[in-house]
């Protein structure tokens, strides 16, 4: 079974096979201060884009029973720069531009008399903690409808009265369980948790899911994506 | 054990000794990939847990380790998330060819933990750490080194897994539960990286006693006076 060859030819065998290894050393990329931005940027990317593959229109996030609910006073409240953007309830109303067929201000009471929903669900922040609660309002799909969206947009971005802003695909926001949140724990919105009007998203990571809207846009094109994305988070970021 | 051999003449002094050929290529490149890539995972994976080093409640949050940003990767939580969700493919895609050729090649055979390898646990346990006799060298792996490398990979595919729960825990909710709920599915992966990074102690004190050609053979794939043939 052994056969022979002599230490020369040995050295060159090992030299060889040695060389073969050189594809590892091209991780060393990942070390270069020039290329490492991009590769992380495209290795995020990917992740983005196998995100978007697995998500399913009609799969449902897991919704949980009262008794798993977290006690709302142990619920997170986390911003980026203000609790309180102090809203103007009186005047407040949700701004609505691009492809739709009935762009304009629209009221809370507009909002409110489409079906209301109710569900207790898993709020993931990027950090690392969850909380389970109760959120209540409306689809955003019934919305979109009724403002009467080019069902053939790609995403719906909105902005906030503490000028964060987020986006998301088109298919996450017809999702059932995506709704324009103005209720939590059967109770309205508090300011800190984005009165009157905030995003819950339960198929999204947490800063998906903004408070304190103002403005809601449908695009073809996104022109921002979202304020951490645009710091660096990922921006597909499905659970 | 059909592992390919040499007999190697030196040419100066005409000295036979031999060289078996351990590490296939494809082990080779995946070992040290995957070496890359779990350096990697576990500093990102650092800078990601002291976002939140807790495993309880946010509020009151109680933490359980300040870990030091010397010994983490990313410099930030987004950072070290981009590290963390490009690596992993890496990792994964290292970890699959490699269990997929270790199959195809039947190359398992000499690493794969098996029922019959359990009698020889314990003498080499005591060999090791107890001071025992040194049971005689048949193999490639003795079976200490079996239920050690099985069980690395093994605590891979459960890395990926409690990792896949954690990043997807609607898409693969059936993992998270399987897992005992998506707290429980970040608290395994934590640990899951601390049984690895055990394993990679052991792995490193045993490759500094075993020496220097014990160590070229993961470069070369060829180990030259290997102990099972010169018994």
């Amino acid at each position: 079974m052994s056969s022979r060859t002599d230490s020369r030819k040995f050295k060159t065998i090992s030299r060889r096979e040695l060389l073969k290894l050189t594809p590892v050393v091209a991780l060393g990329a990942f070390a270069i201060p020039r290329l490492q931005k991009p590769l992380l940027k495209t290795g995020l990317g990917f992740s983005d884009w196998v995100s978007a593959r697995l998500f399913r229109s009609g799969h449902l996030a897991p919704t949980f029973a009262d008794f798993s609910l977290t006690p709302f006073n142990q619920f997170p409240v986390n911003d980026y720069d203000v609790d309180d953007p102090e809203v103007d309830f009186d005047k407040w109303t949700l701004t609505v531009t691009g492809e739709v067929q009935k762009p304009g201000d629209y009221s809370l009471a507009q909002i409110q008399a489409l079906p209301r929903f109710t569900q207790n669900t898993r709020h993931v922040c990027v950090e690392g903690w969850d909380v389970i609660g109760r959120f209540g309002g409306v689809r955003l799909s019934d919305f979109l409808k009724m403002i009467g969206a080019d069902p053939t947009a790609r995403f719906v971005t909105v902005e906030c009265a503490d000028d964060y802003y987020e986006s998301l695909d088109m298919a996450t926001a017809m999702h059932p369980q995506s709704l324009l949140c103005y209720e939590m724990y059967g109770q309205p919105l508090t300011r800190e948790h984005g009165a009157p009007l905030r995003l819950s998203i339960p198929t999204k990571i947490g800063y998906k899911q903004a408070k304190y809207l103002t403005d809601l846009k449908v695009s073809h094109v996104l022109e921002k994506v979202g304020y951490w994305e645009d710091q660096g988070y990922s921006e597909f970021y499905g659970l | 054990m059909a592992t390919r051999a040499l007999e190697i003449e030196d040419v100066k002094t005409g000295e036979v000794t031999e060289a078996a050929y351990e590490h296939p290529f494809v082990v080779r490149l995946c070992h040290w990939a995957n070496t890359v890539s779990l350096f990697v995972m576990v500093g990102s994976g650092f800078q990601i847990f002291r976002a939140f080093p807790s495993f309880g409640a946010k509020i009151p949050q109680k933490d359980l380790l300040n870990w030091p940003k010397a010994f983490a990767l990313g410099g930030w939580l987004g950072g070290a998330l981009q590290w963390h969700l490009t690596f992993m493919w890496i990792y994964i895609a290292t970890g699959l060819l490699y269990i997929g050729y270790q199959i195809f090649s039947g190359n398992y055979k000499q690493v794969l933990f098996v029922r019959r390898d359990l009698p020889g646990v314990w003498p080499m346990v005591r060999h090791y750490f107890f001071f025992g006799p040194k049971p005689p060298v048949r193999e490639a792996y003795n079976p200490l080194q079996k239920h050690a490398y099985t069980s690395a990979i093994g605590l891979g595919v459960l890395s990926v897994l409690t990792g896949f729960a954690i990043w997807k825990p609607v898409q693969f909710s059936w993992l998270a539960w399987l897992m005992g709920g998506f707290h429980l599915a970040r608290l395994w992966h934590f640990l899951i990286m601390w049984a690895m990074l055990a394993f990679v102690f052991g792995h490193l004190v045993m490759v500094v006693l075993h020496g220097w050609s014990n160590f070229v053979s993961m470069l070369t794939g060829w180990k030259q006076d290997p102990e099972y043939r010169s018994e």
